[in-house]
């Protein structure tokens, strides 16, 4: 079965993350300046084929602190999306 | 007695062509590591050089540390024989925990191409050909050369004398504007525990030549020929 | 063959979407002898249009000088190429990306880069420099700055990704150049000169292989729907015609590229860039003289479902295709793997001349080759010289009185972004990697970029100039002064003037203004390339570079390259010892017109343009190759925007010298001998004990020359004018673009 997942990987907070600042700082110059607390991370997509979802998600932990994040720097999150079939 | 000094060669690493060249000018024999080989061609040193190994994606030397070769890197490594990481090549060894802490994008997040200043900080890496105090100019270029670490790792680095080089002054005087990416405490290269592995942002390669401008690129290379001679002979030695 | 005999009136108004004029569609329909389908139409289109097919420029474009004993490759390969002497080659060519940097200007940029390294990869030499001529609004605009700041960002993103150093270009600035930027890139690379590959390369059985990336969707119809349209209000609808560009696929590619022709595989090897898989089979065709049978079944495709029309006129990025003998496909296949790059056998040549496209078993199109790739309409469009021109030239700017002090004058112009320091662009470029340039931006200001070849003592300076100015006001002498200021900026560092590529970037050439100006550049760029020596290898023309009424000013650019014999006598520009004689080669008239002092001081872009003796610009050139050659000089550099005062600022600020100045009296005001922008002069400093010689060598080669001051101090100091400190020169200098980008000026 395929499973679709989304990692979600963040710089660790108390890192200065100057693309964060870059964009929070522009943001009330195109008119919005109730924002706060801007983080840029990245965002990866994949497919896994697994007996079960449990099994995937296992997986995509795995790839994702050791390969897919830098544990020295970087957090991440993992979200299940719709199966693909 | 030449020692031989292997560059590795990752898809997208465009610096290794200059490190031989510069292997060459200091009077070692240079030899090429591909990637994808087990074994690091009789080298007695190691440089894993800059540029743009699988062209930084996912992050800058993330898929270079699981090549092939360097699980031979690290064995070599572990065996206290000297190994230099060159821009990309201190972001594999880092990635790869051959060296703490990591290398981020600049804080002016943009690609710096500079001639710069290092110092030589009070350090206890073997076979050190650097007194402290000495200033080296050398060239940076790199758009994720930003060092920084947990505290208590830069504490550790601190108190073992593990820092190598600190971005400076012309005069060596300690000064964040000259800093050109931000890193934590002006760090240019860090030492590993041993003292075999010495990991830099700046490019020795790049200053070698006399004809191209600051040559302070000849010690520190002068430091990984004169670890390759002396191992290589230590090692002939002990070898049955 | 499905012969789908579509609907007339269907049909025509395709044709006219994909940017064929009836008349096209109907020599289109004579050279098949029938209609075409709409996978031949898409071909045509593509081939057809502005960018690819030079409709418009190409009877202009054959009155320049193509030939020398210096020339190994004249233009109508992938790039020009020049002898260097010892058996080595170079090769190079420049390009523009201006529409698509305009509307995404960091893979706009990018992918530029990518394709005139290609072009450059596909004659067999490994590409060795980028320089990078740019044209943007003033930076007040924070539109502008966004364009600015992107492109730059995407070309060092992807010159440094691909390991090769950007050493050059020029950043300038004016409001017509708002809504529509202005990105050309040259590449250089070397050779050996008995392995370049060009035509015919291929013959009857040669095989070709489509090497590196996917081919997806990418750019399709962005031939004819961008470069070959002005872009409308709404360009983000044309977003999906722009590419993505992947250098570290690049990267790989010129590594295989090189290795595969050090194995003497290659028959050829054609980049594919605009129109895609349908311009580089075509071409390399019909160069053959020969016809092909294509498959498009074997070319890897990025996404499901695309029709043979996508497929053939697909512009992803980072392929290339080869044309190899039958034996050595198995051994390009082995090589491609190493190096991690798909490789596809696509086509084959065969006899006739025409080229038969299958899809799923079907035949598609049936197309001859020489129709598409050298077949397309000439055009003698009609000029007319603008009946506002004669005014503005009338202007006479030397009596306008100046209303404020000379010094806040000077200070102004040195300051003003045209001359000001680029340290904020060039320091985002990596000028080192390959470990052969010898001066370039790391040594801050330089006249031209010189770069050894490798295993030798000689080097190739390189230079970019191009005055959008002096193309508003005087188009003829515009190219005229481009190929003259890229000479003297070569020569300037000691080299020898070889052969120049050309990027010509005007309007729509439906209008007689732009096609008139056009064809005047190209005259006066004719002319000086005679008279200087350096003939034409190749270049590229960028029309329909404006919006609504707004046009950029007519921007002819020239990229030159020159020898230098021994690198370790090359000349640099810097004051960086007291004491030295200072003096000005060649003559000052009292010329501010088009200027840059006139622009920033008086806010007027109006006058002549400097004249242009083409015969004492030579003078020029030859005496300070001369003086390289006996080391006369400690420093020269070009005198040009800005003038004198500039040059003599530029060259103190350098070398961290200062010096004092005393200009002649000339009976006009001070700022005039300034400020003039006079062609055919250069600042140098001769060598302690040398000034005789260099005198006497000045007198017997008919170039004037008056001793201006002395270098020393740390003041720049203009006798009975002026002076300022160095260090508030830098300021001045050094801090215009960061300020006006909003970054910190960084130290040391």
């Amino acid at each position: 079965m395929k499973h679709r997942f989304e990692v979600l990987v963040s710089l660790k907070a108390g890192l200065l993350d100057p693309q964060g600042k870059t964009v929070q700082d522009a943001l009330p110059t195109l008119g919005w300046d109730n924002v706060s607390e801007v983080r840029v991370g990245k965002h990866i997509e994949l497919v896994v084929e697994a007996e079960d979802e449990a099994s995937a998600r296992a997986q995509v932990e795995d790839m994702a602190g050791r390969f897919l994040s830098n544990p020295v720097i970087e957090d991440f999150r993992i979200l299940a999306m719709e199966e693909t079939s | 007695m030449k020692p031989r000094i292997g560059v590795a060669s990752f898809p997208g690493s465009n610096d290794d062509r200059d490190a031989l060249r510069a292997i060459r000018f200091m009077g070692a024999e240079p030899v090429s590591i591909w990637h994808a080989d087990r074994d690091l061609n009789g080298a007695d040193g190691v440089i894993l050089p800059g540029g743009f190994s699988y062209g930084d994606y996912l992050r800058t030397g993330a898929i270079a540390r699981f090549a092939p070769a360097m699980a031979a890197v690290r064995e070599f490594a572990e065996e206290g024989r000297p190994v230099l990481g060159i821009c990309n090549g201190f972001q594999i060894l880092c990635e790869a925990g051959l060296l703490p802490g990591a290398l981020v994008r600049n804080q002016g997040l943009a690609f710096v191409c500079r001639r710069i200043h290092i110092r030589a900080e009070d350090s206890s890496g073997n076979f050190t050909k650097f007194s402290a105090g000495e200033v080296l100019q050398i060239p940076v270029k790199h758009g994720e050369g930003r060092f920084v670490a947990p505290p208590n790792v830069l504490g550790r680095l601190d108190d073992g004398g593990r820092i190598a080089f600190r971005y400076c002054a012309p005069d060596g005087r300690l000064d964040h504007r000259f800093n050109p990416n931000g890193s934590s405490g002006d760090i240019a290269g860090i030492w590993n525990e041993r003292g075999n592995v010495l990991g830099l942002m700046p490019h020795p390669e790049h200053a070698v030549d006399p004809d191209l401008g600051p040559t302070g690129g000849q010690q520190v290379l002068q430091w990984l020929l004169t670890a390759a001679r002396h191992l290589a002979r230590a090692s002939a030695i002990t070898a049955v | 063959m499905t012969s789908a005999e579509p609907d007339g009136a269907k049909v025509a108004s395709v044709h006219r979407m994909l940017g064929l004029t009836d008349q096209e569609y109907d020599e289109v329909t004579g050279k098949l002898g029938r209609e075409p389908n709409p996978t031949e139409l898409a071909m045509f289109a593509a081939m057809w249009s502005e960018h690819c097919s030079y409709k418009s420029s190409r009877i202009h474009l054959r009155t320049l000088p193509t030939e020398g004993p210096q020339v190994l490759v004249g233009p109508g390969q992938d790039a020009g190429a020049v002898d260097l002497g010892d058996g080595m080659a170079c090769v190079f060519k420049i390009e523009s990306h201006s529409h698509p940097s305009a509307i995404e200007p960091f893979q706009g940029a990018a992918t530029g880069v990518g394709g005139i390294v290609r072009d450059v990869l596909s004659m067999g030499a490994r590409p060795v420099a980028l320089l990078d001529p740019l044209r943007f609004g003033p930076l007040d605009g924070p539109t502008n700055r966004y364009l600015f700041g992107g492109v730059v960002a995407g070309i060092g993103g992807y010159g440094n990704s691909i390991g090769v150093p950007t050493v050059g270009g020029e950043v300038k600035f004016a409001p017509c150049h708002g809504p529509n930027p202005t990105v050309n890139v040259m590449c250089v690379g070397f050779a050996r000169a008995d392995r370049l590959l060009f035509s015919p390369g291929g013959r009857a059985g040669s095989v070709m292989v489509l090497i590196g990336a996917s081919t997806g969707r990418d750019g399709i119809g962005g031939v004819s729907v961008l470069a070959s349209r002005t872009l409308e209000e709404d360009a983000h609808r044309s977003r999906p015609s722009v590419q993505i560009g992947d250098p570290f696929a690049e990267n790989v590619l010129i590594e295989l590229c090189l290795e595969l022709g050090d194995r003497r595989l290659l028959r050829g090897l054609q980049d594919l860039g605009g129109a895609g898989l349908t311009c580089a089979v075509s071409e390399s065709t019909a160069r053959a003289g020969l016809g092909a049978d294509i498959d498009l079944d074997e070319v890897p495709l990025r996404e499901p479902g695309m029709e043979p029309f996508e497929i053939l006129t697909s512009e992803s990025q980072e392929r290339m295709l080869a044309i190899v003998d039958p034996e050595n496909v198995v051994e390009v296949e082995r090589i491609c793997r190493k190096w991690g790059l798909s490789a596809r056998l696509v086509a084959k040549l065969r006899g006739g001349g025409q080229l038969f496209v299958r899809h799923e078993g079907r035949l598609v199109a049936r197309v001859p080759a020489r129709a598409l790739a050298e077949e397309a309409p000439v055009y003698e469009r009609p000029m007319r010289r603008p009946a506002w021109l004669d005014r503005l030239r009338e202007d006479d700017l030397v009596r306008a009185p100046l209303a404020i002090p000379v010094e806040d004058a000077f200070l102004a112009v040195l300051g003003s972004p045209g001359v000001a320091s680029m340290r904020w662009v060039y320091e985002q470029y990596d000028s080192m990697v390959q470990g052969q340039t010898v001066l370039g931006p790391a040594s801050g200001l330089s006249d031209a970029a010189v770069i050894r070849v490798d295993g030798t003592i000689k080097a190739v300076a390189i230079s970019t100039d191009g005055n959008g100015r002096f193309g508003f006001l005087d188009p003829y002498l515009a190219g005229a002064h481009a190929v003259a200021e890229s000479a003297r900026n070569v020569a300037v560092v000691g080299a020898r003037p070889l052969a120049v590529t050309n990027c010509l970037n005007f309007g729509n050439p439906e209008r007689p203004e732009v096609m008139w100006a056009f064809s005047e550049a190209v005259r006066g760029m004719g002319d000086a390339c005679r008279a200087l020596g350096t003939p034409v290898t190749g270049g590229n023309v960028s029309f329909y570079n404006e919006s609504g009424d707004s046009a950029v000013y007519p921007t002819p650019v020239v990229g030159m390259v020159g020898l230098i014999d021994d690198y370790r006598l090359l000349t640099r520009n810097g004051f960086t010892t007291s004491g030295l004689a200072v003096y000005l080669l060649g003559r000052t008239l009292p010329e501010l017109g088009a200027g840059e002092f006139a622009e920033v001081v008086l806010g007027k872009v109006s006058g002549r343009p400097p004249v242009l003796d083409l015969e004492a610009e030579h003078r020029l050139h030859e005496l300070l190759y001369e003086c390289a050659r006996q080391d006369l000089l400690a420093s020269a550099h070009d005198c040009s925007d800005g003038g004198l005062a500039v040059a003599l600022a530029e060259s103190a600020m350098a070398g961290g010298v200062g010096v004092t100045v005393s200009l002649p009296d000339e009976g006009h005001p001070a700022h005039v001998a300034l400020f003039s922008e006079s062609a055919s002069r250069a600042v140098v400093a001769a060598r302690p004990g040398r000034e005789d010689v260099l005198e006497q060598l000045a007198a017997l080669g008919g170039v004037p020359l008056a001793r201006v001051g002395v270098t020393g101090g740390s003041r720049i100091r203009f006798e009975g004018l002026f002076e300022v400190s160095l260090s508030d020169a830098v300021v001045v200098y050094e801090g215009a673009i960061p300020r006006l980008m909003g970054s910190r000026q960084l130290a040391g």
